[in-house]
């Protein structure tokens, strides 16, 4: 008995990031720094800091995020295992997205979890907090599908990782956006709340679907 | 190996290049290259450093699109969308996760490199066992030497059972008796009917064909 390839998949992916240590555990702590150095750059202004606690919470989910991602293809590229796959009879888009889905729910999810004790440090209304983790908990799959395309795309490059980063987040800036204004509405009465938020989840299912496409082809010329 | 050569033996598969032109960058590395091997058949590729040996066994899997001819993998009678998706392909990598045990690795490979209706192959365990290292199982990849690494990695080859192997260098970092081991491997999968493809400098105890990549410039 043996299981399906993408279930195999998922289970070598989350083992493989828990087992580095790296992973979770170190996007949380540097969104966390990230955090904690606002406040002090700013001043103890904490009407100020409320006000814009959703806008650094996203900017610093936004770095955390692109924190682990150069490494998404790198170490399946170096390893040999990228080859392999292309051998089997699994088609690489499906494994791409296995790999991605994977590679949230070890740094993409913990940050979601993170967001609201790390918005009390920025005194943020109950109904912000809330707003901000649920903005984070739609948006954070486009930020990493998006990232995955810079990671195909800098596969081969020893220091990828900050071409990635260039790649990548101006093509995060729409998601930035409604995301910090759908948390920017929860706790106000004038914005709608929910406008901002469905556009979010379009962001995220229409990279969703979309990206897998263009990191195959990205790897399979990379390949070459 | 007994239990290897009682399986049911492969299906009539064929690998078959025609006019097979490889391209690196902007050096043509191989060129017009025709060759038709059937089930029991290996071709041995030499050749100098830099002839395109490794080029052509990624042509020949499908990780290098030909800039011209094709490669076709046929299978039981039917084409396949390339000779890549029936062959194991074993590089200068071995593709083990080096945070992942040995018994995990072989695990993932088993269910992504299964062919239907070739059954499963030997359990990691077996296959470790058949190589000659059991005690690595239970070991991450990062801890075992170069030649551990290799057995693990030629281990694959006989978790989930596919027609055609493509090895580049398999006897690299491998002493004498993995060296033998080997051989006898490579033998068992041409008696069940295997295609093997090898590039490689020191002699292996195989009958093949012989393929000799840079002999024109050697000519000229």
């Amino acid at each position: 008995m043996t299981p399906a390839p993408l279930s195999a998949l998922f289970l070598r992916e989350i083992r493989a990031a828990r087992r580095i240590g790296g992973g979770g555990t170190m996007g949380v702590v540097f969104f966390l720094i990230l955090v904690t150095i606002v406040p002090f750059a700013i001043g103890p202004d904490l009407n100020l800091l409320s006000r814009i606690g959703p806008a650094i919470l996203w900017i610093a989910a936004l770095l955390a995020t692109l924190l682990g991602l150069d490494r998404l293809f790198q170490a399946d590229h170096e390893d040999g295992s990228l080859d392999l796959m292309l051998t089997g009879d699994t088609p690489l888009e499906l494994i791409v997205l296995v790999k991605c889905l994977a590679h949230w729910t070890v740094t993409g999810l913990p940050l979601v979890v993170a967001a609201p004790l790390f918005g009390l440090m920025l005194a943020l209304e109950p109904e912000a907090l809330f707003g901000v983790t649920i903005s984070l908990l739609a948006g954070t799959p486009a930020l990493g599908m998006l990232g995955a395309i810079g990671a195909a795309l800098t596969v081969t490059l020893r220091r990828g990782g900050l071409l990635m980063a260039i790649l990548v987040l101006p093509l995060a800036i729409p998601v930035l956006i409604f995301g910090v204004s759908a948390a920017g509405a929860a706790n106000s009465a004038t914005t709608p709340f929910m406008t901002p938020f469905l556009i979010l989840c379009a962001l995220s299912l229409a990279t969703l679907a979309a990206a897998p496409f263009a990191v195959a082809a990205a790897l399979r010329h990379m390949s070459e | 190996m007994t239990d290897r050569m009682e399986k049911a033996p492969f299906p009539e598969t064929r690998l078959i290049a025609s006019g097979l032109t490889l391209r690196r960058g902007d050096r043509l590395l191989v060129e017009g290259l025709d060759f038709d091997l059937a089930n029991g058949q290996a071709l041995i590729v030499t050749g100098p450093n830099g002839t395109g040996k490794s080029t052509l066994l990624r042509g020949l899997a499908g990780f290098l699109p030909p800039a011209r001819g094709r490669v076709r993998g046929i299978f039981a009678g039917e084409e396949e969308r390339g000779a890549g998706a029936l062959a194991h392909y074993l590089g200068h990598v071995e593709g083990s996760k080096p945070a992942l045990t040995a018994r995990e690795n072989l695990h993932f490979w088993q269910s992504m490199l299964a062919l239907p209706g070739l059954g499963s192959g030997l359990s990691p365990d077996e296959a470790l066992t058949q190589l000659g290292v059991p005690q690595v199982a239970g070991l991450p990849v990062a801890y075992l030497s170069a030649g551990q690494k290799r057995r693990v990695g030629l281990a694959r080859l006989l978790i989930a059972p596919r027609p055609i192997w493509i090895l580049d260098e398999p006897l690299t970092a491998l002493d004498a008796a993995g060296q033998d081991l080997l051989n006898a491997m490579l033998r068992d999968h041409l008696a069940a009917g295997g295609l093997i493809v090898a590039a490689t400098h020191a002699p292996l105890a195989i009958a093949a064909r012989q393929l000799s990549l840079g002999s024109r410039e050697v000519a000229a």
